[in-house]
């Protein structure tokens, strides 16, 4: 018994200190787990620099170098710092702030050792940023009858992403009223209308896209996209009532 | 034991002169900051020589490097590195297969030099409260850390890794990032001699398991002359590793093997009986 103690000892020690270095090592594992999930909320007005697919495996590919923030010729890009809302070290840019200018070249994604930021994308125009949404229809100057128009001439794929859609003014009866419509299929998230609006507050903002876009359910068929596949209308022609003052269209 | 070393260096200094005692500090923090130089020459002179930090860099528009440990936890969050990474990854790993890994926490991290002011102020003051954790906690850290890489398939680590952030905050902005730099100052100087790069880092340990075979490593030759003065014991970050060599006599290797030496050379420094050089880990020459 006597020559087993001090082996038991430590063992013992060894035990306890094995103990207290997983134990520890496991909290601070956890720890920084925690913090990561709940820092990978990236915020409303943080957008991610272009080839940037999906967040989650962003945030699994981006190893913090800088390099895309050092080759962006427009200051564009910042590195986010711990205590910002952007998960530490990762590239982010806040349109209002400068937004991105769509170089050609594309020289942030050309900088990316990793593939976070995907080379796949070779048009600047396919890039993805966040989506433009008209989110104060009542201070949009615009909507208020005045033409404006800042946020439609400044688009980089202007007629495309933006365009002016032309409505009756109902409040002056008279005059048009036309309205900044973004469209998604073309829009970059660059931020240019957002940065120009000339509002204090900008009636026009980029958002991260599941924030800034709807979606339809999926059985959902518009009649008229049928009608022009099907090449007719497809439940028989319909009578169409006459509408006083409109019987020239009825026709 | 810090008046002791105190003395038994103020007795023999006029042996060795100042510039003696600290040549491989000097040599230390010249690499030290020479390295953050070259990164902060680009934006502060626009002198672009070195581009990003030291997570992944690129030299002079033609050489990556890519710090392998950060690269190790994107694959492991299910993420395939283009070969720009992975290239920068595998020079680095193969320098540091050579020259030791724990060479980069003493000649290249910027943290090295807090913690290194921490240890150096618990010595002057005389602080001799608190208790270290393990010196293995670091490789069970380690796991952990990759752990959380693949759980949560982001680089979990990285939102509060004290090495990459201080290293990036110098460059590109630190944030409240200083308060971490901050903790781990007090956490050395109060709470832990050497806690943080000698028992936590998990980027050391990863390092020091990279550096197992390497080729330069300090070897006590003159370890008959020792006097038992401790200066080395008192000034090493890792004092586990020199024991086995310098109190090893005939068959035992006077090489220090642990690949936790960082190779500081402080040692070398210290030691007013010369008892340490560098050499090669194959040089078993020892008076002893």
């Amino acid at each position: 018994m006597a020559d087993i103690a001090p082996a038991s000892g430590a063992r013992r020690r060894f035990l306890a200190n094995m103990a207290g270095a997983v134990g520890g090592s496991c909290l601070l594992a956890l720890g920084a787990g925690l913090y990561a999930r709940q820092a990978s909320a990236l915020p409303a007005q943080a957008l991610r620099p272009p080839g940037v697919k999906d967040e989650a495996a962003f945030l699994g590919a981006c190893i913090r170098c800088g390099l895309c923030v050092r080759d962006c010729p427009y200051n564009t890009l910042k590195l986010s710092a711990l205590g910002d809302a952007v998960a530490t070290g990762t590239p982010y840019f806040t349109a209002r702030d400068v937004p991105c200018e769509m170089c050609e070249d594309i020289p942030c994604v050309k900088a990316c050792p990793t593939g976070a930021l995907d080379k796949s994308l070779t048009d600047i125009n396919q890039a993805r940023m966040g989506l433009a949404a008209l989110v104060d229809h009542e201070t949009c100057l615009n909507f208020l009858g005045l033409r404006c128009d800042v946020c439609y001439r400044v688009c980089p794929v202007i007629d495309k992403a933006i365009s002016l859609d032309s409505i009756h003014n109902p409040r002056s009866d008279r005059h048009a009223m036309l309205l900044p419509t973004v469209h998604s299929e073309h829009c970059t998230g660059c931020g240019k209308c957002e940065k120009s609006c000339v509002l204090p507050v900008a009636a026009i903002k980029v958002l991260p896209k599941q924030l800034a876009q709807g979606r339809l359910p999926d059985h959902y068929r518009k009649g008229w996209e049928e009608k022009e596949k099907a090449g007719g209308s497809i439940i028989g022609e319909q009578i169409r009532l006459p509408v006083r003052g409109l019987e020239e269209s009825a026709k | 034991m810090s008046t002791l070393a105190n003395t038994s260096c103020a007795n023999t200094s006029l042996a060795r002169s100042w510039l003696m005692r600290h040549r491989w500090l000097l040599l230390r923090r010249l690499s030290q900051l020479g390295i953050l130089g070259l990164f902060l020459a680009g934006p502060w002179f626009g002198l672009w020589i070195v581009k990003g930090n030291l997570t992944s860099s690129l030299t002079l528009d033609v050489l990556p490097l890519t710090d392998p440990y950060v690269l190790l936890q994107s694959v492991l969050a299910g993420q395939t590195p283009y070969s720009t990474a992975l290239i920068g990854a595998a020079i680095v790993v193969a320098f540091y297969l050579l020259v030791g890994g724990r060479v980069f926490c003493a000649w290249v991290c910027p943290v090295n030099a807090v913690t290194d002011a921490a240890a150096w102020g618990r010595r002057r003051l005389g602080i001799k409260s608190g208790r270290a954790p393990d010196v293995r906690t670091r490789t069970w850290l380690l796991v952990g850390t990759l752990i959380a890489a693949a759980a949560t398939s982001s680089l979990a680590w990285e939102w509060v890794n004290p090495v990459s952030m201080l290293h990036r905050g110098l460059i590109f902005g630190l944030g409240a990032g200083g308060l971490l730099i901050l903790g781990i100052f007090l956490y050395d100087l109060l709470v832990a001699s050497r806690g943080w790069c000698g028992h936590l880092c998990p980027m050391g340990a990863f390092y020091g398991l990279l550096g197992r075979l390497a080729l330069p490593r300090i070897s006590a030759n003159k370890r008959s002359q020792c006097d038992d003065c401790m200066d080395c014991f008192a000034v090493c970050p890792e004092p586990q590793v020199i024991r086995p060599a310098l109190k090893g006599h005939g068959e035992v290797t006077p090489i220090i093997r642990s690949s936790d030496c960082t190779l500081c050379g402080r040692c070398i420094d210290v030691c007013n009986k010369d008892v340490f050089r560098l050499a090669v880990r194959y040089d078993q020459r020892s008076d002893t």
